[in-house]
């Protein structure tokens, strides 16, 4: 394990501990409600090689070190405010996390895709959706990724992960999806 | 052998498709007070049993369409008249209507229809015009919406647009996946067919000046790539398929240029132009900000489009000649997606009032802004060939649907179909 991972691993598992066993910051059940609802054939992957967790449940091993990585790598979708590609604070760690992973295993590849709210035009809602992955895909470089594992695809509002022209859903919609190629 | 039946199947299996009797149907939901009375009499048939198809019904229902002709119901007719000295506009007079159109329809020697119509100006006692068409038996719907144009601009001084087509995007699910299709109809939502079908976003269709050919961005291969179709033969080619984002076509008014969307790597969105002979690129914005959804003025001189390069969504114009952007649109926080009207003088986009996304008419030569949507996601304006209407996208619940209004606001129309959720609709140029 990598210096830059272990001590990720160390600051995951102190946020764990300053939150209650119940909660985190990103709502994971209604995150999961987002990826299963997707019915265009694309699903989110845990990474195939720390195969700790199927589904954020662990199947070997007690609470450790490995855990708390993998609950953060197990965060693929991070969610932005309207009309905004700034990256909130609270997916800093998660977005380390797969940074670590990425330069631990220069194989792995990755596909960003940006995603926004139904409203306002449709291309330039492309425009937004393009800022957002392509903000996530600075962030992962600042943290030395290479740029040749990561692409980036915008699909604006065509593929909303929720249906519905309320802010909850529009909330849901704005939003970037890590996908792991390998 | 086996290979001709197969190909028979495939024949009998394509005609055997619901997409076929798709529907498109057009509502007056408000018209224009003085909307002229007018009789559109049933044609007279000059053939054996029954004709091939109401033709008169087709340009009744065109006129009432436009929101500014109230047809007469049938039924209130006292007589029928199918040829001009039959026609006592006295009995007219009494019913109060306005105009008359009366007409016939003959089996020509070459298997075509002869189609002979003439219209009366009532009160005024005297005939307005008389015309004579042939056409073939698959075409007379096309036969009776160049009728209902002729009587249309003949009356208002502004040609028809009964003859033209609109395209328009539809999603819905098959089998837990998504369906997106590009469809074409007749501008009255009849003959509705789907040219393009895919699992992965269909987008920006822009028809080519010439009505034969629509551009428009798939990304079927997972990524966006802009192709041109040949509406009649449905062969097509990637005009552009570079890396990062190609997207938001727009045909130059000669044809021989598209304006488009390239993104690159790092997803820096600028206008470019790709001259469709030699495939030669050029770039037209070079800005940080998003610049996207070009649309040509009529000139073919300069282009607006979407930056948000001042913070929020606006549109600019930018000359070919390489000149800097110039801010066309001052009034609210986002204005998007700019078409042009055909005389260059008005501007349609996407505007946000009061937290709504509406469609909003900027007038270029003397300013000012008008709101002409209600809704609260109206999106894609689109700009009817002789400038009079702009169709566009809305929603009914949770369903996307089309609607249309007159440029000036007094006419509205609601669009329904059948097929899913529909969006993006673009009037063709007129037909050639």
């Amino acid at each position: 394990m990598s210096l830059r991972k272990l001590a990720l691993v160390i600051a995951g598992t102190m946020v764990l501990a300053a939150c209650t066993p119940t909660t985190e910051p990103e709502a994971p059940g209604e995150e999961r409600e987002a990826v299963g609802g997707r019915d265009d054939g694309l699903v989110t992957q845990p990474l195939p090689d720390d195969g700790s967790f199927v589904d954020g449940q662990p199947v070997g091993g007690g609470v450790g070190a490995g855990e708390a990585d993998a609950a953060l790598v197990g965060h693929t979708i991070i969610y932005f405010d309207f009309d905004s590609a700034a990256i909130r604070p609270e997916y800093s760690e998660s977005i380390a996390a797969h940074a670590a992973n990425l330069v631990e295993d220069p194989g792995l590849m990755i596909r960003l895709e940006g995603h926004t709210d139904e409203r306002g035009s449709r291309e330039y809602n492309i425009g937004l959706g393009e800022r957002r992955a392509q903000a996530v895909r600075q962030a992962l470089m600042l943290q030395g990724v290479s740029a040749s594992q990561v692409s980036t695809v915008s699909y604006g509002e065509e593929r909303p992960a929720v249906t519905g022209s309320d802010e909850e859903a529009w909330a849901m919609n704005r939003r970037v999806e890590i996908i792991y190629l390998r | 052998m086996t290979t001709r039946i197969t190909a028979l199947f495939a024949l009998a299996l394509l005609l055997l498709a619901p997409a076929a009797r798709a529907e498109l149907r057009i509502e007056i939901t408000q018209g224009v007070s003085e909307a002229v009375p007018i009789a559109v009499v049933p044609f007279g048939y000059g053939g054996d049993g029954r004709p091939p198809l109401d033709i008169a019904a087709v340009v009744d229902s065109d006129l009432a369409s436009s929101g500014r002709f109230a047809p007469m119901d049938r039924r209130d007719m006292v007589t029928r008249p199918t040829r001009p000295d039959e026609v006592r506009l006295e009995d007219w007079r009494l019913l109060k209507t306005d105009i008359v159109v009366i007409g016939e329809v003959r089996p020509a020697d070459d298997g075509r229809y002869d189609i002979e119509f003439h219209v009366f100006d009532v009160f005024r006692g005297e005939p307005l015009m008389g015309f004579s068409l042939r056409a073939a038996a698959g075409n007379l719907r096309g036969a009776g919406h160049r009728i209902a144009d002729m009587i249309f601009e003949r009356l208002t001084g502004v040609p028809g647009v009964f003859s033209t087509r609109i395209a328009y995007v539809t999603v819905d699910q098959v089998d837990g996946r998504n369906r997106y299709r590009l469809w074409l109809a007749d501008a009255d939502g009849a003959r509705q067919t789907a040219i393009a079908e895919s699992p992965e976003p269909i987008m920006s269709p822009a028809w080519a000046p010439d009505g034969k050919r629509i551009a428009y961005v798939s990304f079927e291969s997972g990524v966006s790539r802009v192709f041109v179709q040949e509406v009649a033969t449905g062969r097509r080619e990637v005009v552009s398929g570079r890396p990062g984002i190609n997207s938001a076509p727009a045909w130059s008014p000669d044809g021989r240029r598209l304006a488009l969307v390239l993104g690159g790597v790092d997803g820096n969105l600028d206008i470019h132009v790709v001259e469709l002979g030699s495939g030669q690129v050029r770039r037209l914005t070079r800005h940080p900000a998003i610049d996207t959804e070009p649309a040509w003025a009529p000139d073919g001189r300069s282009l607006y489009f979407t930056s948000d390069r001042a913070g929020g969504p606006q549109v600019y114009r930018v000359g070919l000649d390489g000149d800097a952007p110039r801010r066309v649109t001052f009034e609210g926080s986002y204005n998007a997606r700019p078409r042009v009207s055909p005389d260059g003088e008005q501007l349609a986009v996407v505007h946000n009032d009061r937290g709504n996304f509406r469609i909003a008419v900027f007038d270029l030569r003397r300013g000012g802004v008008r709101v002409l949507s209600d809704g609260r996601q109206d999106e894609s304006p689109s700009f009817a060939p002789n400038g009079s209407m702009i169709i566009y996208a809305t929603r009914e619940g949770a369903r996307g649907v089309l609607a249309a209004t007159s440029t000036d606001g007094r006419v509205r129309q609601r669009i329904a179909t059948t097929e899913g959720d529909v969006r993006e609709p673009v009037w063709s140029p007129y037909p050639q």
